[in-house]
């Protein structure tokens, strides 16, 4: 979906979160949908300004979680009364009580390792290259500088006009992001 | 999206010192870990570690070739050091994870400038429990035989077994603090990866951060799994500990067959891991400065949960005495009447001191904000921890129904060497890790700091 004009998007870049925050109320007011912002540390405001508040991540983790669940249980299941019974102190072949500890930790185990999988998947990590490093300041984004960029596969996107829309904003730079 | 909620947050009590900007907290962290400078402190603690490490490795040598018996361990204590040392290390562990999990489902956000490092703790921790049973088995090397798998010899684990919960509890617990660790650290390895100068940091921090670029729609996510894998490791570390006191409580021996073993256990665990939690951070933050960032709040807090779960154990102390006494069986009377006069009463009371009157001392604000006295109770805590399950292992074992089969149990040079050995471990593999990594989370003190907070005017 690249633009004949070749850039990534357009980045602006701010001083602190709060004029970050406006600023991506305001592009997504203006209609803007491909917009990402970048930032040293987590802002709730700004998940909500942009709309990000749902992702499949819990769903995952419940379908890990109950994969190990199942999966402890019928490992025990199957190894005590099917595959080797063996009578130990008069207990029943299928002693479930027994059982939960290891369902239990299974189920925790699945469910994290879905979740750390999950958030890598999800984010499209590990991920060597991105465009929006190419931008010079952009090592300033883990440090204390906040970004927002609105990218070139936008139907609103103009280079001239995304300009000066981002330019009115109070950025303190506007840059383009080469491919 | 929903309407604004109205529900007003109280302004929250300031958590690191004031006067910090972004930039400053992530050049303060960083630089520990990115500069040719290596504080006199850092060297020395690493040489000691290392040494003992030697003796680590020179014992488990010696194991191997001549085994077990190398140890203190006979007929009838044969859990001696080796399960002592598993329980006590494991424990240390749990604070790790109280830390980062329970206090992060709780909004407790002065708890992010130690949960790094208390994690990395809680790894270590359980890295050197993990070696006990290992060692302990006598042939280590055939360890996969406590995993189920199909097999010639036509054996699988006995799941109706604490000891094989235990395995599950202690593996699962390594790999979900792993994790946790490890998705903390992401955010942080990319500031590292943008500020470091070398190449081979560049590629280095650059590799592990894989591509962290800070997006919005990324940290939505890592907020969410952050939250799913406190709400997960929440439970596990709980139950962890109690599967630990199973491979007592399911037992019958007197002194071990009490069922409120797990709750004692699991605020034993939290006891010990905030003593060593303080024992890491007073000097750490001394020799790098970070006062303004591990404050005189954080030890407070961190006495506080001292001396509650203290006064925990120490009721917990009272119960199973009194419990004791009220079952009416003679064998728990005589194993706690042999405790209190017995061979082990030297140690018994020594535990007491250390655990129950000690803590006491918490109860002063006084001394509850001085580093140096907090360091002191940590260590005595740290001590009386560890007899205390040397008197619930040992002293039980070793005089349990028959008087016949009594014997007492005596740690040999090795078992000190090995005990001593794996605190070196630990301390090889903490001083690496403040030499390489952030030792508090970067990004996570950023959002305590009074610029972080989005302006009101904002919201509409």
């Amino acid at each position: 979906m690249r633009k004949p004009d070749g850039v990534y998007g357009l980045m602006a870049e701010f001083d602190d979160p709060t004029m970050l925050v406006n600023a991506a109320r305001a592009a997504r007011e203006k209609g803007f949908r491909r917009l990402d912002a970048y930032t040293p540390f987590p802002i709730e405001d700004l998940t909500d300004a942009l709309h990000l508040h749902r992702n499949k991540l819990p769903l995952i983790v419940l379908i890990g979680g109950l994969t190990g669940g199942f999966t402890g249980y019928l490992l025990q299941y199957f190894t005590t009364v099917i595959y080797y019974p063996i009578n130990i102190a008069g207990r029943p072949l299928h002693s479930w009580p027994s059982y939960i500890i290891i369902t239990f930790e299974l189920t925790i185990l699945f469910a994290s390792i879905s979740a750390v999988l999950g958030l890598l998947g999800l984010c499209g990590l590990p991920m060597p290259y991105h465009p929006v490093f190419n931008v010079p300041r952009f090592s300033a984004a883990s440090r204390d500088r906040f970004f927002l960029c609105i990218e070139s596969t936008d139907p609103l996107f103009d280079r001239q006009s995304t300009t000066k829309f981002l330019e009115s904003l109070d950025a303190k730079e506007v840059s383009e992001v080469e491919h | 999206m929903a309407d604004e909620q109205l529900i007003e947050t109280p302004e929250r009590e300031r958590v690191i010192a004031p006067g910090y900007t972004f930039g400053t907290v992530t050049d303060q962290i960083a630089s520990v870990v990115q500069t040719r400078h290596t504080p006199g402190f850092w060297i020395a603690s690493f040489v000691v570690g290392f040494l003992l490490l030697q003796a680590l490795l020179l014992s488990v040598v010696l194991l191997m070739w001549k085994g077990v018996g190398v140890w203190g361990i006979r007929t009838p204590v044969m859990w001696g050091f080796a399960i002592t040392n598993f329980v006590w290390w494991i424990g240390i562990g749990h604070a790790g994870t109280l830390i980062s999990a329970i206090l992060l489902l709780l909004n407790q956000s002065w708890r992010n400038s130690i949960n790094r490092f208390a994690e990395a703790m809680t790894l270590f921790a359980v890295a050197c429990a993990g070696l006990f049973p290992l060692l302990h088995m006598g042939r280590p090397w055939l360890f996969y035989w406590m995993l189920p798998y199909p097999n010639t010899m036509r054996v699988l684990p006995n799941f109706r077994s604490p000891l094989v919960w235990d395995v599950f509890a202690v593996s699962t617990y390594a790999t979900v603090s792993l994790l946790f660790w490890f998705v903390g650290l992401i955010p942080d390895l990319g500031t590292l990866r943008d500020r470091a100068r070398g190449l081979a940091g560049k590629y280095i921090y650059g590799f592990l951060a894989m591509g962290w670029r800070g997006s919005a729609k990324h940290w939505s996510i890592y907020e969410t799994a952050s939250l799913l894998l406190a709400g997960l490791a929440t439970p596990l570390v709980l139950s962890v500990h109690t599967v630990v006191s199973f491979d007592f409580t399911v037992a019958i021996v007197p002194g071990w067959h009490s069922t409120f073993f797990p709750p004692y256990f699991v605020a034993g665990a939290i006891y010990s891991g905030f003593a060593m939690v303080l024992v890491l951070a007073i000097p750490l933050r001394a020799v790098y400065g970070l006062q303004g960032l591990i404050t005189d709040r954080h030890l407070e807090n961190s006495g506080k949960i001292m001396l509650a779960t203290g006064l925990i154990v120490a009721y917990a102390y009272i119960m199973e005495t009194f419990m004791a006494w009220y079952s009416g069986s003679v064998y728990e009377q005589q194993a706690f009447w042999n405790r209190m006069t017995g061979p082990y009463s030297a140690q018994y009371w020594f535990l007491i001191s250390c655990n129950v009157v000690a803590p006491n001392l918490l109860w002063f604000k006084k001394f509850r904000t001085s580093p140096v006295l907090l360091f002191a109770s940590s260590i005595i805590v740290l001590i009386g921890m560890w007899l205390e399950r040397y008197m619930i292992i040992v002293s039980s074992l070793a005089q349990d129904f028959v008087p016949s089969s009594w014997a007492l149990f005596r740690a040999t040079r090795w078992d000190w060497a090995t005990y001593w050995g794996t605190i070196g471990f630990f301390m090889v593999l903490f001083f690496l890790f403040v030499r390489a990594l952030p030792m508090i989370s970067i990004f996570e003190v950023r959002t305590l700091l009074p610029q972080a907070k989005v302006r009101e005017e904002v919201r509409r």
